[in-house]
């Protein structure tokens, strides 16, 4: 028994390391984010990035230079001033390249019950799309899907991986 | 004489069921099991083996009796008697059985049966249940089927026991639809499945390259409503079992979820998500013509009618968070009926009318508890980290549904599994199933004609 503790010292010490990297790139939306980051982002196919950087306009540079997610408190769907200022660079970045359409994946934490939480997704991608709108953003690019507790971002049953589960996703349609 | 379409409705497949209740002697003392009573000591009963002759009959023989006595022992009603105990095996259907040899096991009741192979290859099973003590038939059956029908003929039994000595309906012969789940939770792969009730004749009934989730029966159990992601867009479908055929239930612009049939199988209601705000409306199958019901500026979904068809329960966050309504079945008079303290969800009326079940979340954790129509008599009957979407066996004395413990960092540990327990909160036991098992839905019993 004695001989294992160190080792669970170690384990310890790694895991806190994971997780604090985790913590960073979501909450920046860098380059550094987690591999689950882009499974959620999956279908748009983009390779990671050149020496150069990202391609201008594809999602890679959305994910990269934007930020292409905006996180919600519990059972709510409402857009935090944090979130707000992510979502005004979307819309700066869809003034931009004008040519691209999107779709918000609005998403839940799997605290709830399941056709509950695909409603609230559907509210959370609503509230993006809505201020997107107001923005002056033409809603003909704009479309919403919610996946409720479907598709987690991040595994796990803890804090951390519920607030970044909660969360509106803007995706470039692939035409 | 009854008549039983087998679940496939195909021609070659339709089962005869002879029904010729043989002679009854009447019991001196009534043999019961009041189902209504939580923890009782279950009733010792004893199922040898059915009598046969050749091999293919003995077979079939020992088969039968164990899916009978398995049946029974899930209940936690009745404790089948080891069958190394038995002092003799029966030898005729036809005279009473010698109960000085079970009375010393304390079998309170005693299943004698018989199984022929005629001479078309049919399958004929005969059975007797004894009261042991009193020495007298409680009940009879002869049923005549095909031989890959045995284990319906089983659970047509094992419901005939039930029934006979509880006073309600067996739910043995029966179906659950379910979504099997495997792979990583961020990576999950949701499959449509189907099985028995006692876990047998599993099937696998979509890919899984598209999401699919919360599928409902519809009465005449040939067809499920479910949602998937095809396109990318979660939209109520159809599923036809027999042909495996997929119809989208009307094409609208946006997310159309939480489908359940009405008892007459002539509408599916389900919330259309528009604009941030779902509400409930209801399909006519016949004319596709779509009647809204609910139209407040929230979340409501989770509809369930109530087995009269006049009314329909649902959940609504529409007072500040997500509560449990009743409306009459036109969207009039809706009306909250959960007020104890928590968050409550995925109602579903009993199939006996008298209770609603429901999921309920409170200070973080997930309960399943029933409550009278109107609110009242609230009682909770299982909880964890999350149990979620409780459906009726056809008797309304059970409830399956679906429970998933927390993950760990790495995402292990957190696949669902589905439980069924007793309306006494007695009895919890899991179902197997291949791969992990979520939104069970319990199919609305046997067919008959």
């Amino acid at each position: 028994m004695r001989l294992n503790i160190p080792s669970l010292v170690v384990a310890a010490f790694v895991l806190a390391a994971c997780s604090s990297t985790g913590d960073d790139s979501a909450n920046s939306g860098s380059s550094g984010a987690s591999s689950s980051g882009a499974v959620s982002s999956s279908g748009v196919g983009q390779k990671a990035a050149a020496p150069a950087g990202p391609r201008p306009g594809t999602q890679e540079d959305l994910k990269v230079n934007v930020g292409d997610r905006v996180f919600f408190d519990f059972d709510k769907s409402n857009l935090s001033t944090e979130a707000r200022t992510t979502v005004e660079r979307w819309g700066a970045w869809l003034k931009t390249y004008p040519a691209n359409k999107v779709v918000i994946q609005g998403n839940t934490d799997e605290r709830g019950t399941r056709e509950y939480n695909l409603a609230l997704g559907e509210r959370r991608a609503d509230s993006a799309r809505d201020y997107l709108i107001s923005l002056g953003i033409n809603p003909n690019r704009l479309k919403i899907v919610s996946f409720g507790k479907e598709r987690p971002a991040v595994v796990g049953s803890n804090d951390r991986a519920w607030a970044m589960n909660r969360r509106a996703v803007l995706v470039v349609s692939a035409n | 004489m009854m008549t039983v379409p087998s679940f496939r409705s195909t021609p070659a497949l339709l089962v005869v069921l002879l029904l010729s209740v043989l002679a009854v002697l009447p019991a001196r003392a009534e043999l019961t099991v009041d189902i209504t009573q939580g923890n009782i000591e279950p009733l010792p009963i004893a199922v040898p083996d059915f009598i046969a002759g050749d091999d293919v009959e003995r077979k079939l023989s020992i088969e039968i009796a164990e899916v009978i006595s398995a049946n029974l022992q899930r209940t936690g009603l009745f404790r089948p008697i080891d069958k190394k105990a038995f002092i003799s095996q029966p030898q005729s259907l036809g005279v009473n059985p010698r109960f000085a040899n079970w009375k010393p096991l304390n079998a309170q009741a005693l299943v004698v049966g018989a199984v022929n192979i005629e001479a078309n290859g049919a399958l004929r099973a005969s059975f007797r249940l004894w009261d042991v003590f009193a020495e007298g038939q409680m009940t009879g059956l002869s049923l005549t089927t095909t031989q890959a029908n045995w284990r319906r003929v089983a659970h047509i039994i094992s419901d005939t026991i039930y029934e006979r000595i509880t006073g309600e309906a067996g739910y043995f012969d029966t179906r659950i639809v379910y979504i099997s789940e495997s792979g990583p939770s961020d990576r999950r792969v949701k499959r449509l499945a189907i099985m028995d009730q006692d876990g047998a004749n599993h099937r696998l009934l979509t890919d899984g390259k598209t999401l699919v989730l919360t599928p409902r029966f519809s009465p005449t159990q040939q067809e499920i409503t479910y949602l998937a992601y095809y396109n990318d867009q979660p939209r109520v479908y159809l599923f036809n079992i027999d042909t495996g055929e997929q119809e989208l239930l009307g094409d609208f612009p946006g997310m159309t979820f939480a489908p359940r049939f009405s008892p007459d199988g002539n509408n599916v209601v389900m919330s259309f998500a528009k604009d941030g705000n779902s509400d409930i409306h209801v399909m006519d199958l016949r004319t596709r013509r779509v009647r809204r019901l609910t139209d407040s500026p929230s979340i409501d979904t989770g509809p369930s009618y109530a087995p009269d068809a006049n009314k329909i329960v649902f959940e609504s966050d529409r007072g500040g968070s997500q509560q449990l309504y009743v409306m009459n079945a036109d969207g009039s008079g809706q009306r909250r009926i959960s007020f104890e303290k928590g968050r409550y969800g995925t109602p579903v009326w009993s199939p006996r009318g008298d209770l609603i079940a429901f999921t309920k979340i409170f200070r973080g954790t997930f309960h399943i508890g029933v409550m009278r129509p109107d609110g009242s008599d609230e009682r909770l009957l299982t909880q964890g980290f999350l149990v979620e979407g409780p459906t009726w066996a056809p008797n309304g004395r059970v409830l399956m549904f679906f429970r998933q413990e927390k993950s760990d960092a790495q995402g292990r540990g957190g696949d669902p599994r589905l439980f069924s327990i007793d309306l006494t909160g007695f009895n919890e036991r899991e179902l197997g199933t291949p791969f992990g098992g979520s939104d069970p839905a319990w199919s609305p019993g046997p067919i008959h004609q």
